[in-house]
């Protein structure tokens, strides 16, 4: 069985984030780069699958040379080959699908995992485009997974409740979080990424759908009030003022 | 035309449809165009509502293979309904089901695609929106480049106006099934169970809970306030058993009720990434450095084990 795990390198979740003079993009100078959290989750059932299923996994990304250091710690967690498909950062998640299925294309993978949103234009999109572009079966938000003979059965969250879907395999599937346990690199695992190349490959240009106009911080909140006494008063106030000045009650 | 696909449940229009199909709307009538709204399924009972919210056209696409979702059966389906009305905007709610299907929809149709937006318009006939990026630590507009663009849009974000119009009804054909993957089975989590992204009113907790069966002293005020329970990622990740569906964050969920009642939450960035964009926010808090208290409109610094069983007093004696 061949995998491709889609990972997507971001700002880390504590990052304060803050614009660029560009007034569109983000200011990445003083930001930590780490996985996508929810990619770890993809990730991690690759590589048990790998260890239960006997399947190859091939971790990719599409981003700058900055992102070879998501694919390295990808090949000390067990990723058999790590590829870099070279391309600017566009917001475009019509873009990145487009490339992540120009590169999937032909070659042959069952699955295809990544995490069901990244943190950056949280679109949670790449997936399911993906899906439709490569013309396969999708499962999103997953939590449980199980595979079968050519056919996949996964529970993904929904709204309030949960669904139980099956499908064909190949698929595009996206981890949430619960689906297992991410594991942490260890010294030989990460040894053994340094001996390992990460592929290179250019992306072919691809036309932007979506363009970002400006990038900007969420207007601050006015100065709020603090409400005196002991509980009971303050609760009272609360009551009060939640009814009659704030109207939302 | 725009076009909204508008999800039912139980014989009605999900309210987070009716925001989208009220906002759609209004850009209808900015620009000019006509609003029909879309239903995909084994039968649109329910359907009829969208013409009290501004729909021209009903356009209905119903089949027995359309009875379980499925999300390429019913993206086809979405692109046929966008290509045989000539649409040129395709807006859908930011549900689970929204979030599955409109993308790939998008896909099909080589469309742009924006997610979760909270702010909407038409500049030379293509859409303009604003959207939280980086879990709502900044705000990005978006314009569109292509000529059919999708949408969908962030529960609890735009009102509902309701505006009767024709409603025409248009039966559209089915893609006829043999779909690559399909729902067998809802799991459902219990009886009365709201989605927190779809609340009014929410009381989270924090680590300062200190146990999760303390949680029920916020059941208990939701309830006497008609709302929901949430938690933030470190009372989720505490081992006190609380699911991770109630986690609000950046590695859960993002909300924006009316009201939001933060409770022993200290407001670590990657919390307030998910409710910032509540309109009113309570803080209750031991700690009068805790960053929460930047964000609250009313804040009570205070021991919640005594303020909250005192809020929920209140708050039943107001509810008489």
């Amino acid at each position: 069985m061949k995998i491709l795990v889609a990972l997507k390198q971001v700002p880390d979740t504590e990052t304060k984030i803050k614009v660029a003079a560009d007034g569109r993009s983000l200011d990445g100078g003083d930001v930590k780069w780490i996985t996508s959290p929810y990619d770890e989750y993809a990730l991690e059932e690759a590589l048990r699958l790998k260890e239960t299923a006997a399947a190859e996994v091939t971790a990719v990304s599409v981003g700058g040379d900055k992102a070879k250091d998501i694919l390295r710690n990808a090949l000390a967690l067990g990723a058999d080959q790590a590829v870099l498909v070279k391309s600017a950062e566009t917001g475009d998640p019509l873009a990145v699908a487009r490339t992540l299925a120009a590169f999937a294309e032909g070659k042959g993978f069952d699955l295809i995992l990544l995490g069901n949103k990244g943190f950056g234009g949280d679109n949670a999109s790449v997936g399911p485009m993906l899906a439709e572009l490569l013309g396969v079966a999708q499962a999103n938000v997953v939590t449980k997974l199980e595979l079968a003979e050519g056919r996949f059965k996964a529970e993904r969250e929904g709204d309030a409740d949960s669904e139980v879907l099956e499908g064909s395999l190949p698929a595009v599937v996206t981890a949430q979080r619960g689906l297992n346990e991410p594991r942490y690199a260890n010294l030989k695992g990460i040894m053994a990424a340094k001996k390992k190349t990460i592929e290179e490959v250019d992306a072919a240009p691809v036309a932007p759908a979506v363009t970002t106009v400006t990038l900007a911080l969420p207007p601050s909140r006015p100065e709020g009030r603090k409400l005196e006494g002991d509980a009971a008063a303050q609760a009272a106030a609360l009551l009060g003022l939640l009814r009659d000045e704030a109207k939302v009650l | 035309m725009i076009l909204v696909f508008c999800e039912t449940k139980d014989g009605k229009i999900r309210k987070p449809s009716l925001e989208a199909l009220s906002e759609a709307r209004k850009l209808a009538d900015a620009a000019g165009k006509g609003l029909g709204a879309l239903f995909v399924g084994a039968t649109s009972a329910g359907a009829e509502e969208a013409a009290q919210y501004g729909a021209d056209v009903i356009v209905k696409i119903e089949d027995p293979s359309l009875a379980a979702y499925s999300s390429d059966g019913y993206a086809q389906a979405i692109a046929d309904a966008v290509k045989a009305k000539g649409a040129t905007a395709l807006l859908a709610a930011a549900t689970s089901c929204g979030r599955d299907v409109a993308p790939r929809a998008a896909a099909r149709l080589g469309a742009g695609y924006a997610s979760d937006i909270t702010g909407l318009a038409m500049e030379e006939g293509r859409l303009l929106v604003t959207r939280p990026v980086y879990a709502g630590k900044a705000l990005a507009t978006t314009r569109f480049e292509t000529p059919v663009q999708v949408a969908t849009t962030r529960p609890n974000v735009f009102s509902l106006a309701p505006c009767a119009k024709a409603g025409t009804v248009e039966t559209l054909p089915a893609p006829g099934g043999g779909f690559l993957a399909v729902v067998k089975e809802i799991l459902t989590k219990g009886a009365g169970h709201v989605d927190i992204a779809e609340a009014d009113v929410i009381v989270a907790g924090g680590r300062g809970m200190k146990d999760g069966a303390n949680f029920k002293l916020l059941e208990e005020l939701a309830e006497a306030l008609g709302g929901v329970v949430g938690a933030s990622r470190a009372a989720v990740d505490a081992g006190w058993g609380l699911p991770h569906s109630m986690q609000i964050g950046q590695t859960g969920k993002v909300v924006s009720p009316t009201l939001y009642i933060a409770c022993g939450i200290s407001g670590a960035i990657q919390h307030v990434a998910g409710m910032s964009g509540s309109k009113v926010i309570v803080a209750i808090n031991k700690d009068p450095e805790a960053p929460i208290f930047k964000l609250a409109t009313y804040g009570i610094v205070g021991d919640l084990f005594e303020v909250v069983p005192e809020l929920t007093k209140a708050a039943r004696a107001l509810a008489k």
